[in-house]
């Protein structure tokens, strides 16, 4: 092959990007990894992790069959998770600070590409047992679960229902005969459908199902079920068993498919830590579950923080990329500049730069309430935990959502480049979209968070307390008038709780017009859809405005350098004006803004990406990815990003060989036929 | 396989429609005629077994997907060559077969040949002498050369006076000699460049008598007629997977010093002669015309894709039954959730106006295309203007629709076999060819505060921005009614002031001591914001213009159907940037409110006539090829039909599992 035609030097215009910046990259990336010593860790194990990997395979996933992806997806995962036992080992044997604890972690990322078709297994299943097993339920099969010396999955969405979960019609009948449960998914729509790892991947698995003594149905439950043989991978009797096909995006994962008929199981692998079946029958049922409630909250924060990271590797790929291209001279008698010195450039990275930061911080945020609720649980105090679960969904919603056209706006921002696999951008994309549907679709979410806003303006309406992140609502209820707009960001977070506010007196407002008209409750919410679900959004929105004000202006600056200070003030500036802007409507609509505020903000937004522009390229140089987490030829840290493009292409498969032989199968009879 | 019965619920749909969706069906053809036409193509190739895939082609390699996709691409031109010899190939034959409904119902990931027939012939034909066509054109129609168009470079694209590629004449031998002096020069992205051509357009900076004269095509041989193998100085290849359009065979090119002779160079427009004389073109405004030409295809194209989305989940939502409205009625279909008609109902509505503008912008182009030809170049600008913004705004917003149709879903929208993720792959790509989004703003934008400059002077501008004058005279806009008139004038009073300040923005820089083209860069959001309040103003009027139109022409039945359509449109498109309504116009909360109520209303009406309006565009199942969007609805069915195709689910245990999982899980025991 060929000698590489990628330099070893780094490209000069990103190293004069590099050597103009006003702060330290070094710094911000300890500040945005939470400390020093997690930013040397994180280096560390990451360095450890992509040592000796075979790079070149891994570049290659996209040629590959969808059999062939699946194989190097299982080889790399295997390889991974033997080399953080490894570590474990060598560091602090008999502890899981390593193993399995960064198996689903960001240190991961980059390594298995196409997704881990045992990551469900470490981020849920473990978990799940975790929390619904008895002790002695743990020790028989959990432990070996985690110890991976069985592989399963969590079953639980079905072809036929997601989201809605008293909808699945997988059932659970108990047979008090033999002392065990008889497994059946009915009809074709009651199919688990998409549980990752549960293809080929999986011998156990976590089986959510109705379960029915005597025929009388007592809601959802946990089974641990075994679906294929330990030794042989064969498919147990009565389990049907395999791989839901090509997707947009986890191409590796082996997402999977399941129907049972009649397989019996003992009673015992009920999950009974909360509920109870006993021999004779008789069902204990669980006490308010409010820790499995929880424990999606957890499961949205870790969500909306990993697309925050996403968003950010889309920002920091598209920023490298913008330094180095240059196209299209602003001024004729110049030469082309680098495309990020178009304005209309810097409106497209910048302000994904500064989102990702916010929801980072806003699901730290989030992730510190959750720790301090976890201890007001284990007192007894449940107070908080509606206003943390709509909070949690609200995030992730937004997040989510966000993230999805972020990536999006900065795929299309590197032109056509941006579409070539070898980009990357794509594959963060289709990553993050996945985002919008599972862990509860959105449009579902912003309606129970919706619900939540309709009970506690009702609770405010009477008087009684609200909890501490929708207090505002009251104060709305007793301050109806915004009062003077300064466009400080103090007041510009009001001004977002202000509108958040005021779209729930409206939807409160229709919602109490169509009951009064006489539609049920249900009805009327349904109608009132579209106002509930955009009352959801502004109160997202408004947390995540106050944590990112909060973070920047608060203590916790005190702690960082002045330069550094600059910069997320500039990156909190751009994100409060450009977020007022894009809902410009909802602040017209509910505060007196004159055109001469309006063209202030403009002015601002302007002001901002003229003074991030030198800053950029440091900024998400101290986002701290690796190449190999990149995994791009647009975005690598030297910035050869055209050798790296024509590298790839030279590396495909097809170019192997000069002439394909489908030339002479098919083309060249094609030609010739006609002379 | 699935029970070929009709799924009850969309049945319950099917029957409860107040139109005719033949009729409709007719009207979205073109008439009886071009009807007619199209179910006989969907008879000559969808009926073709050999144009049929056993195994989906998700699941091939990069490798595989090309030859398999070569092979149809041959068994397509074969029928073309029929057509042709029949005199049956007209342009609406290559817009179905090699576009995107009746070609991705064939090759769903795109043709190798497109380029082919849609760029190199109408090259040769467009700027080729007629010397020069009649060496040429008729090799290339029976393809016994296939050729391809080598524009784009690794470094540039959009911005064409940057290309780097030169064409060096050499007098003494009278041959160009052609180099890709860099890495960044190659040429990077032609379709079918990769393996399946074996001649190119090449686009060069041409250079004679060491002069520069501009940009200029050449005719290249790239690959040996007989053996295929690459000829001297010639490095070609792949340049590997994409997001979609992935067996297009997009190629790169390096050259080095390959030399053509002086004849293949096309000289309708330029000249260079035998001793090097450079003979410049009459009127470089010419070559906007093709550019135009295919921005006005893609705006058609755009209305394509998203009727195709929104067809697929608005069957699926009929079929598709979760979460009970009221908890002790049986789970509804989720189309019956306001929020999912919000998702659905305005894509659809879309598609239509798209569709219809489309139709309108392609008469403009042919009526303007008559008077270029007769040396009338006024309204030339004007039409550049428009089909710029237009082609950036309807692919935008196409390709966030068919995302929001995906998304409406839910997580069966992210199979493959749902077909969303090909058919957003393939509408994304129209945001960044022919002309990157944000360039095609500011080129309009450009245009707009130029005759916005007119306006002040008191001249009177041509129709497309005539609203501009109009807003300068009433500075105040008056009445707001809300009634669709009102809307759309509201529109163009909207776009005019947006104009006007991008104008001020660009002056007020100026007045500081900027050049005008930096007073223009940093003024970039006013303008793209500006072009896009322009193009979406023109939409308005045309959606309203068009559909009122056709209203007065079809059964009262449609009729009432379109119009709803249109207030649906029309309303959505004005909540969707309320924010710059009421910054410059007196609307109150309450009309904005009575908007929103318009909206739920419109979603209400539309809810009967959904299925029966997705079912009268007509799309046939194999251009739709998705498990959730089939006509007869059966979606689990096909959903669960579909693994049995996976190569993965052949045998029961994979070889994974013996290579890496056992030997690793007994590791620990």
């Amino acid at each position: 092959m060929a000698p590489s035609v990628i330099p070893t030097s780094v490209n000069p215009d990103i190293q004069k990007e590099r050597d103009a910046a006003s702060f330290s990259s070094e710094e911000f990336a300890a500040w945005w990894s939470g400390g020093e010593e997690k930013l040397k860790f994180n280096r560390d194990v990451r360095e450890y992790l992509q040592k000796d990997m075979d790079v070149e395979e891994v570049q290659q996933l996209h040629n590959k069959s969808h059999e062939e992806i699946y194989e190097a997806s299982s080889k790399w995962a295997i390889l991974a998770a033997k080399k953080l036992q490894r570590l474990q080992k060598e560091r602090n044997p008999g502890g899981n600070d390593y193993w399995p604890t960064l198996y689903d972690n960001q240190v991961m990322w980059g390594l298995i590409p196409g997704g881990n078709p045992f990551g469900v297994m470490y981020v849920m299943l473990v978990k799940a047992l975790q929390a619904q097993c008895t002790p002695e339920q743990y020790e028989e099969f959990g432990k070996r679960i985690e110890n991976f010396e069985v592989c399963g999955t969590y079953a639980q969405t079905e072809l036929g229902h997601g989201t809605y979960l008293r909808g699945l019609e997988t059932r659970a009948d108990f047979d008090q005969n033999t002392d065990e449960f008889v497994l059946n998914t009915p009809k074709i729509s009651s199919y688990k459908w998409w549980p990752g790892g549960l293809g080929h991947s999986s011998n156990h698995c976590m089986l959510m199902a109705q379960l029915y003594i005597d025929n009388k149905p007592k809601g959802p439950h946990m089974f641990y079920v075994q679906v294929r043989d330990e030794e042989s991978h064969e498919p147990l009797p009565g389990i049907h068993i395999g791989d839901i096909g090509k997707k947009m995006g986890f191409i590796g994962v082996n997402n999977g498919f399941l129907g049972l008929k009649n397989v019996r199981i003992p009673r015992t692998r009920m999950l009974m830590r909360h509920a109870q079946v006993n021999a004779d029958g008789s069902y204990v049922s669980s006490p308010a579950n409010v820790l499995t409630y929880f424990a999606m909250v957890r499961t949205r924060c870790v969500i909306a923080w990993n697309n925050a990271v996403m968003l950010a590797i889309g920002a920091t790929i598209a920023t490298r990329y913008s330094a180095v291209r240059r196209q299209s001279p602003i001024n004729p008698k110049e030469p082309e500049p680098q495309i990020m010195d178009h304005v209309t450039q810097q409106m497209k990275l910048f302000p994904e730069i500064a989102t990702s930061v916010a929801y980072r911080l806003a699901s730290a945020h989030l992730w510190n309430l959750y720790d301090i609720t976890l201890g007001d649980i284990s007192n007894g105090k449940y107070e908080r935990l509606p206003e943390l679960h709509s909070l949690s969904c609200a995030l992730k919603v937004n997040c989510s959502s966000d993230s999805t056209i972020g990536v999006e706006r900065l795929r299309l921002a590197c032109g056509g480049h941006g579409y070539l696999s070898s980009s990357n951008m794509c594959h963060v994309y289709v990553n993050a979209t996945a985002a919008c549907t599972y862990e509860g679709e959105n449009t579902v979410l912003l309606l129970q968070i919706g619900r939540f806003l309709m009970k506690s303006w009702r609770a405010a309406l009477s008087g009684a307390p609200l909890a501490p992140t929708v207090r505002y609502l009251a104060e709305v209820q007793k301050k109806p008038e915004f009062g003077s707009w300064t466009g400080t960001w103090e007041n510009m977070v009001h001004a977002m709780q202000f509108a958040a506010a005021k779209k729930t007196a409206l939807a409160f407002k229709s919602l109490s017009n169509r009951l009064s008209r006489g539609e049920t409750e249900e009805t009327a919410a349904n109608h009132t859809g579209i106002e509930l679900a955009q009352a959801a959004e502004l109160h997202g929105r408004a947390f995540v405005f106050s944590s990112f004000a909060d973070e920047v202006t608060g203590p916790k600056a005190k702690t960082r350098s002045a330069a550094l200070n600059r910069v997320l003030e500039n990156l909190l500036e751009l994100y409060v004006v450009k977020e007022s802007l894009n809902h410009m409507a909802n602040f017209l609509r509910f505060i007196n803004l004159t055109d001469t505020d309006l063209t202030r903000l403009q002015d601002r937004l302007e002001t901002v990406l003229t003074k991030l522009r030198p800053d950029a390229v440091a900024i998400v140089d101290g986002f701290d990815f690796s190449d190999v987490q990149l995994n791009s030829t647009l975005g690598s840290f030297d910035g050869n990003a055209y050798e790296r493009i024509f590298d790839a292409a030279m590396k495909n498969p097809m170019n192997q060989k000069s002439v394909p032989k489908s030339f002479h199968e098919h083309l060249k009879p094609f030609m010739k036929s006609n002379i | 396989m699935p029970s070929q019965e009709v799924n009850p619920d969309l049945l319950k749909e099917r029957h409860t429609a107040t139109f005719d969706p033949h009729e409709f069906a007719v009207f979205w053809a073109g008439g009886e005629e071009r009807y007619k036409e199209k179910k006989s193509l969907e008879k000559m190739f969808l009926e073709d077994p050999a144009l049929k895939d056993d195994l989906p082609i998700s699941y091939l390699s990069h490798k595989e997907l090309y030859e398999h996709s070569l092979r149809k691409a041959c068994i397509i031109g074969e029928k073309i060559r029929k057509l042709r010899a029949e005199g049956e190939d007209g342009v609406d034959t290559y817009n179905a077969l090699l576009g995107g409904s009746l070609g991705a119902a064939i090759l769903k990931e795109g043709n190798p040949l497109t380029l082919h027939y849609v760029m190199f012939v109408p090259t040769i034909m467009g700027q080729g002498t007629m010397d020069q066509q009649v060496e040429w054109l008729s090799k290339a129609w029976d393809c016994e050369i296939i050729g391809t168009y080598a524009q784009t470079e690794l470094g540039h694209g959009t911005f064409l006076r940057g290309l780097e590629t030169r064409a060096d004449y050499d007098a003494r031998t009278q041959e160009f000699v052609i180099n890709t002096p860099s890495l960044s020069a190659y040429k990077w992205w032609p379709g079918g460049l990769g393996h399946t051509a074996n001649h190119a357009v090449v686009v060069a900076q041409l250079y004679t008598k060491g002069e520069f004269r501009g940009l200029a095509p050449f005719i290249v041989q790239l690959r040996h007629s007989d053996t295929h193998e690459p000829l001297p100085g010639i490095d070609i290849g792949d340049i590997g997977t994409k997001l979609g359009m992935k067996s297009v065979n997009n190629g790169y090119l390096g050259l080095k010093n390959v030399r053509v002779p002086l004849n293949n160079m096309l000289m309708k427009n330029q000249q260079v002669l035998p001793d090097g004389t450079y003979v410049a073109p009459k009127n470089s405004v010419l070559t906007y015309g093709t550019m135009m030409f295919v921005r006005c295809a893609l705006i058609r194209d755009t209305a394509q894709s998203l009727a195709k989305a929104s067809t697929i989940a608005t069957r699926y939502s009929a079929v598709r039954r979760q979460s009970p409205i009221d908890p002790n009625q049986p789970e509804p279909q989720i189309m019956d959730h306001t929020t999912q008609q919000l998702k659905l109902f305005p894509q659809i509505a879309k598609s239509i106006v798209f569709k219809t503008t489309g139709d309108g912008i392609w008469n403009m182009y042919n009526v303007l295309s008559g008077e270029i030809e007769q040396g009338n170049l006024d309204r030339l600008p004007e039409m550049h203007a428009l089909s710029c913004c237009l082609k950036a705004i309807c692919s935008a917003d196409a390709a966030a629709g068919v995302e929001t149709c995906r998304l409406s879903c839910g997580g069966h929208g992210y199979m493959d076999c749902s077909n969303f993720p090909t058919i957003y792959g393939m509408t994304t790509a129209v945001c960044t060819y022919e002309g990157e989004n944000t360039v095609m703003l500011l080129q309009t934008a450009r245009y707009l505060v130029k005759v916005y400059g007119q306006a002040l002077n008191g001249e009177k501008l041509v129709p497309t921005v005539a609203y501009i004058n109009d807003a300068l005279k009433e500075r105040q806009f008056v009445n707001f009614d809300g009634s669709l008139e009102s809307i759309v004038k509201a529109f163009q009073f909207v776009a005019a002031n947006k104009i006007r300040i991008a104008y001020e923005q660009i002056e007020q820089r100026r007045r500081q001591g900027h050049s005008t083209e930096m007073a223009a860069n940093l003024s970039g959001t006013f303008l793209t914001a500006a072009a896009d309040l322009h193009g979406r103003a023109f939409l308005a009027e045309s959606a309203y213009t068009e559909l009122l139109a056709v209203s007065r022409q079809v059964s009262p039945a449609l009729a009432d159907v379109l119009k709803v359509v249109l207030e649906l449109y029309l309303v959505d498109a004005c909540l969707n940037r309320i924010g710059d309504f009421l910054r410059f116009i007196d609307i109150t909360d309450k009309d904005v409110t009575t908007l929103e109520i318009r909206l739920q209303n419109c979603l209400k009406q539309l809810r009967p006539n959904a299925v029966t309006l997705v079912d009268s565009f007509d799309l046939h199942d194999r251009v739709l090829d998705s498990v959730l969007g089939a006509y007869d609805g059966n979606v689990y069915e096909r959903i669960f039909e579909s693994t049995k195709k996976n190569p993965l689910n052949k045998e029961p245990v994979n070889e994974a599992f013996h290579k890496y999982l056992k030997p690793f899980m007994k590791a620990h025991l």
